[in-house]
């Protein structure tokens, strides 16, 4: 009876949460196109509801509406297996994301954390470096010239930059002392913005190393050599049409909010409010488990606005450039954050 | 419970054990390999060993693989052909490996016995393990990491005099 309970809690749990991630997907592509919108002068998508809230939808039944062609010359069963690996790494490792107040529960069920985890971090950074067989894999089962340069690219550049980004979170992880996110969080938690890992945690280098590594890891701009258009057509995903490509498209997003999460749970102080305690915590049980989520949304937000931002204003790399700034700039740098911030930990 | 996943996922391991050695494409071997790795994380995982069971699907499943998979695509390596093998192989090279597994388990056995494993829901803590790693094994887990600085070492190099001949060459 126990197991079953906690199979439909579970699966209860994991329902509600791929759906608002889906969704949080659709709408990040109409935050894009609307922000990048905006900084080129122009509105954006605007015609399909009110103020073009619709568009994702209809972009949805676009795709699966579309003729889906699969070329004659690919390896068949690969090229079908690559866009499954990419949308479904990118979507599972929200699991371990503890996105409002752990202490709601109902009957011993936290609500909103699908499962919490030890070595919650460990677990997104392994299922993020199994998402790159999907796009290598796509470019080499394409059996075309462009697909497979962008998945060569694609996989050098991840496998570069995940050093940098695993090494950035370290210092995070000494300061808590544990790998569990829900830890992490709380440990941030006392003073608000002072206690957040970014200011008080005097973490800011790791909070930039991570960013940039991010980017790169989730092939946007200015990183996206990849899918550079002007010199690879399309690049990974050349060769892939209708919902296949869509399936690229949404793991790229959801990829972009779960980095959103991490550096939200790692350096802004996941759920916890900025003010501290300065802001009285409410008595009314539903406020108190809406405005964990409210913050913790907020953060995810802006750090996806700033990535907008970022690609409607930087150039692209050149892939020697790339390659330079993750082995000789952010690497070191990383490895010199987690010394001092160790020597600082045994300093105190 | 602990019993069917096992079940589950050594035969996984196994089947993707064979698959590797049958395939006659390299990528469909590289991904096999995959497959075997990332059983043994859940294996791991149900022995207690959960940092052993994330860092061995980030570092082999992910980093190393993902290094095998961009070699062979970078070269382009085709299809392999079978042969029947060399007579001389077949004759000798069962009976031989055979053998040398034989002895190997004796051996094994012989010092250290059939230890038991047990499947469980207690999970070592990663503290525990760094503890254990940074007093009592501290000296095998120096030595692993000086090994390894040594093959870096290595590799630069060998880059290094590549470089240096190209640009020799150049020169002239």
């Amino acid at each position: 009876m126990n197991l079953l309970y906690f199979f439909i809690w579970s699966l209860l749990k994991v329902i509600v949460v791929t759906v608002v991630m889906l969704l949080g997907v659709a709408y990040t592509v109409l935050l894009e196109r609307k922000l990048v919108g905006r900084i080129q002068n122009r509105w954006g998508p605007s015609r399909v509801g009110p103020f073009g809230l619709l568009q994702p939808l209809v972009d949805g039944a676009k795709s699966f509406l579309k003729e889906d062609i699969i070329p004659t010359a690919v390896d068949k069963p690969l090229y079908l297996l690559a866009p499954m690996i990419a949308l479904g790494c990118a979507l599972i490792s929200i699991a371990v994301v503890p996105f409002g107040d752990p202490g709601i529960a109902v009957s011993g069920f936290r609500l909103f954390q699908i499962s919490d985890v030890n070595i919650g971090l460990l677990v997104i950074l392994g299922i993020t470096s199994i998402g790159v067989y999907g796009v290598a894999l796509a470019g080499w089962s394409s059996n075309n010239k462009y697909s497979l340069l962008g998945s060569l690219r694609s996989s050098a550049q991840l496998v570069s930059y995940e050093l940098a980004l695993g090494l950035s979170l370290v210092g995070v992880v000494l300061r808590a002392g544990s790998l569990n996110l829900r830890v992490i969080v709380e440990s941030q938690a006392s003073k608000g913005l002072l206690t957040w890992n970014i200011f008080g945690g005097l973490q800011i280098f790791a909070f930039f190393i991570y960013l940039m590594a991010a980017y790169a890891e989730t092939n946007r701009s200015p990183f996206d050599l990849p899918e550079a258009e002007s010199e690879l057509t399309a690049g990974y995903h050349t060769e892939y049409s209708s919902m296949k490509f869509a399936m690229f498209f949404m793991a790229e997003y959801a990829n972009m909010i779960t980095v959103g999460c991490v550096a939200t749970m790692l350096f802004l102080g996941g759920w916890t409010s900025p003010l501290g305690n300065l802001l009285p915590t409410p008595q009314n049980i539903v406020l108190r488990s809406l405005l964990p989520i409210f913050w913790f949304v907020l953060k995810v937000f802006s750090f996806l606005f700033l990535y907008v931002w970022v690609r409607g204003t930087l150039p692209r790399f050149r892939y020697d450039q790339l390659m330079n700034f993750g082995w000789r700039y952010l690497l070191p740098l990383a490895i010199l954050n987690i010394v001092g911030t160790s020597l600082w930990l045994a300093y105190k | 419970m602990h019993l069917i996943l096992f079940l589950l996922f050594a035969g996984l391991c196994l089947a993707g054990a064979i698959n590797l050695l049958l395939q006659s494409h390299p990528i469909n071997s590289a991904l096999s390999l995959i497959v075997v790795m990332t059983s043994l994380a859940v294996l791991y995982l149900l022995l207690g060993a959960e940092f052993l069971a994330a860092a061995q699907v980030i570092v082999y499943a992910g980093a190393v693989m993902v290094l095998f998979t961009f070699v062979i695509m970078l070269l382009n390596a085709g299809r392999e052909e079978h042969t029947l093998g060399s007579r001389a192989a077949r004759t000798v090279g069962f009976p031989a490996v055979a053998a040398i597994l034989a002895i190997l388990a004796t051996v094994i056995l012989h010092i250290q016995g059939l230890g038991t494993a047990t499947m469980q829901d207690g999970i070592t803590s990663t503290e525990d393990l760094s503890t254990i790693l940074f007093t009592k094994l501290l000296l095998p887990f120096e030595v692993t990491s000086v090994l390894i600085l040594i093959a870096i070492l290595g590799a630069v190099a060998l880059a290094r005099r590549g470089d240096g001949d190209t640009e020799r060459l150049a020169g002239k």
